[in-house]
């Protein structure tokens, strides 16, 4: 009896091979003695466009865009790997920018009932607000489209990191504190060696929710600017008619999220703790 | 009067009774310890052993009433007070070792990395633990949490030391065990301890003197029981003294048929009772230990 994961690795494969079976199915160009109207036949048989490209046009694009990622042939014309990296610096720059506050604030927000008391109604009123409604007010101001994008990943990927340091740092067992206190340890080394560890793994929850939502948001966030990145490359290719391309992007998005959380899910491993 | 290494005059602890009134958990509680002895108190549960006990610690304030130690007023937690939870608190994402070095480091700021390394392990040694150093308490057993708690206490030689029910949530075996190494590391150190138990054996095993508490609301420490039973002593072989029995007789009687209505001296200090010598050693005492000590041989 195979193990559990050999088993599951040998569906998923199935599995894999199933959807791309039948998408390439569904994707055949129509018999060649079908009648073409007269259109067509000026067109040179069925409109190409109109169809979704077969898996095997989309994994020889891949190949191709995947063993030459990094060119760049001008404006309109740059390998995946730049237009990833461009998006991952943007929500890199953003998410720490947002880091170096929330942390800071959170632990302010969760040690003292009074901040929390004072600071709670504007968190409750911009939390919800989406972050690109944020995008004209950020353009008009920083009047730079690149630093537009990144105050918004800045702004989206706060609140998770606020709320849940706050809450991490103010739920932290009294136990511990006492503990702090009785080896006369200061505020500083207190938040240092006692708060901190008991509520990173809280903080790290926040900080991993808050990279999916900002990798969530990069891509429209560049479809809205334009100029370079992934959602500028989508929405580039959607414009080319260049589904190939568009369904290849897709799936490099995926890919680029995944690991995103993966590394925030190593991180959120190193700082657990079991009670 | 010479002043004791610790006193306690006029404590209260009044909390809101949750129905707009006022709870008096005890009042006018007095007593004082000195340099080196092992004190337990024992009451029934509620009658506020662990409030007095947090507010020695520094941890919690006494509505009125001060605290002097070595001749100085106590305000908030100090190192000079160390305390052992009867949860151990140790901080679980530490190493058994590392949860002593921490409050080492605390105390020796000073110190070299090797000497407290040196020093840490010499107390995790003491109660047995040398084989674990590396371990997380979540990999620990209770009873060894417990240890490493009773390690990381003695190891910052505080001047005292308080241990609320520290083997509360073991299993009688443990306790057991655990109770002898508290003895050893005790006889090593000869720090001076008070301790809260239920547990009226493991009060005579290890004290000199058993404060009783009476009842709450309103409680007060009664009497002052002397143990009078010579160190080092064991657990095997406690019950072969007769001062062993007498001794445990009269505290059963107590929490069973006494400590409803107890109340300390007229001057406020606890009572002072010697069953060994099988009479009332204050004066003026309204109890008769002789025949409530017969009542429970029965
Ligand atoms: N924070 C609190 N608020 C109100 N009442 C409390 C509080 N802490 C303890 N008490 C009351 O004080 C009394 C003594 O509690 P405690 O010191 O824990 O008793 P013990 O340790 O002797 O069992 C109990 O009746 C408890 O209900
Ligand atoms: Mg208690």
């Amino acid at each position: 009896m195979a193990s559990l994961n050999v088993r599951a690795a040998l569906l998923s494969i199935s599995f894999l091979i199933l959807a791309l079976g039948l998408w390439e199915m569904s994707t055949q160009p129509p018999e060649a003695d079908q009648n073409l109207t007269e259109y067509e036949m000026l067109m040179g048989g069925v409109e190409q466009e109109s169809r979704v490209p077969p898996p095997s046009a989309v994994i020889k694009l891949a190949w191709e865009e995947l063993s030459n990622p990094f060119y760049d042939a001008g404006a309109n014309d740059k390998g995946i790997g730049i237009q990833l990296g461009y998006s991952v610096y943007r929500v890199l720059t953003g998410y720490l920018a947002a880091m170096a506050i929330a942390l800071p604030v959170g632990f302010l927000i969760g040690m003292s009932p009074l901040m929390y008391k004072a600071l709670n109604p504007y968190i409750q009123v911009l939390r919800p607000i989406s972050p690109l409604a944020w995008m004209p007010l950020a353009l008009f101001i920083i009047q730079d489209s690149d630093a537009s994008a990144i105050f918004v990943i800045f702004i989206c990927s706060i609140w998770p990191m606020l709320l849940n340091t706050a809450f991490g740092v103010a739920n932290v067992r009294q136990d511990w504190i006492n503990v702090a206190r009785t080896h006369e340890l200061g505020h500083f080394r207190t938040a240092l060696t006692v708060i901190l560890p008991a509520a990173a793994p809280t903080i790290l929850t926040g900080m991993r929710i808050s990279i999916g939502i900002a990798w969530l948001v990069i891509v429209a966030a560049e479809m809205l600017v334009g100029g370079t990145g992934i959602g500028y490359y989508v929405w580039n290719e959607w414009n080319n008619l260049d589904l190939a391309s568009v369904i290849f992007s897709i799936l490099m998005i995926g890919v680029v999220g995944m690991l995103l959380d993966l590394a925030l899910g190593k991180a959120q491993k190193l700082v657990e703790y079991t009670e | 009067m010479s002043k004791s290494f610790l006193e306690v005059d006029g404590l209260s602890k009044v909390y809101p009774d949750g129905e707009g009134g006022l709870l008096t958990v005890y009042e006018d509680i007095k007593f004082s310890l000195e340099k080196g002895e092992f004190v337990c108190i024992i009451g029934h549960s509620g009658c506020g052993k662990s409030t007095i006990l947090n507010v020695l610690a520094g941890l919690d304030e006494a509505t009125s009433g001060n605290i002097v130690m070595n001749g100085k007023e106590v305000v908030g937690p100090s190192l000079d007070r160390g305390v052992v939870f009867q949860n151990y608190s140790l901080l679980p994402w530490k190493t058994t070792l590392n949860n002593i070095v921490f409050a080492v480091q605390a105390r020796w700021p000073t110190w070299s990395k090797e000497k407290v390394r040196e020093h840490s392990e010499r107390y995790l040694k003491m109660v047995g633990l040398d084989h674990a150093l590396q371990r997380k308490p979540s990999q620990l057993s209770g009873g060894m949490r417990q240890r490493v708690s009773i390690a990381r206490a003695f190891a910052t030689q505080p001047e005292l030391l308080l241990l609320d029910e520290p083997f509360g949530a073991l299993d009688a075996l443990t306790r057991g065990v655990i109770q002898d190494e508290l003895v050893k590391i005790w006889e090593e150190t000869r720090q001076t301890v008070f301790m809260i138990t239920h547990d009226v054996d493991e009060a005579i095993l290890l004290s000199d003197r058993i404060f009783l508490m009476s009842n709450g609301p309103n409680a007060r420490i009664a009497e002052s029981v002397k143990v009078d039973l010579p160190h080092p002593r064991a657990r095997s072989t406690i019950f072969q003294n007769p001062n062993y029995h007498k001794t445990r007789d009269y505290l059963v009687d107590y929490l069973i048929n006494r400590s409803e209505s107890a109340l300390p001296g007229p001057d406020g200090t606890p009572r002072v009772v010697e069953p060994a010598k099988g009479a009332d050693g204050s004066e003026g005492g309204t109890n008769d230990s002789n025949s409530t000590a017969k009542a429970v041989n029965a």
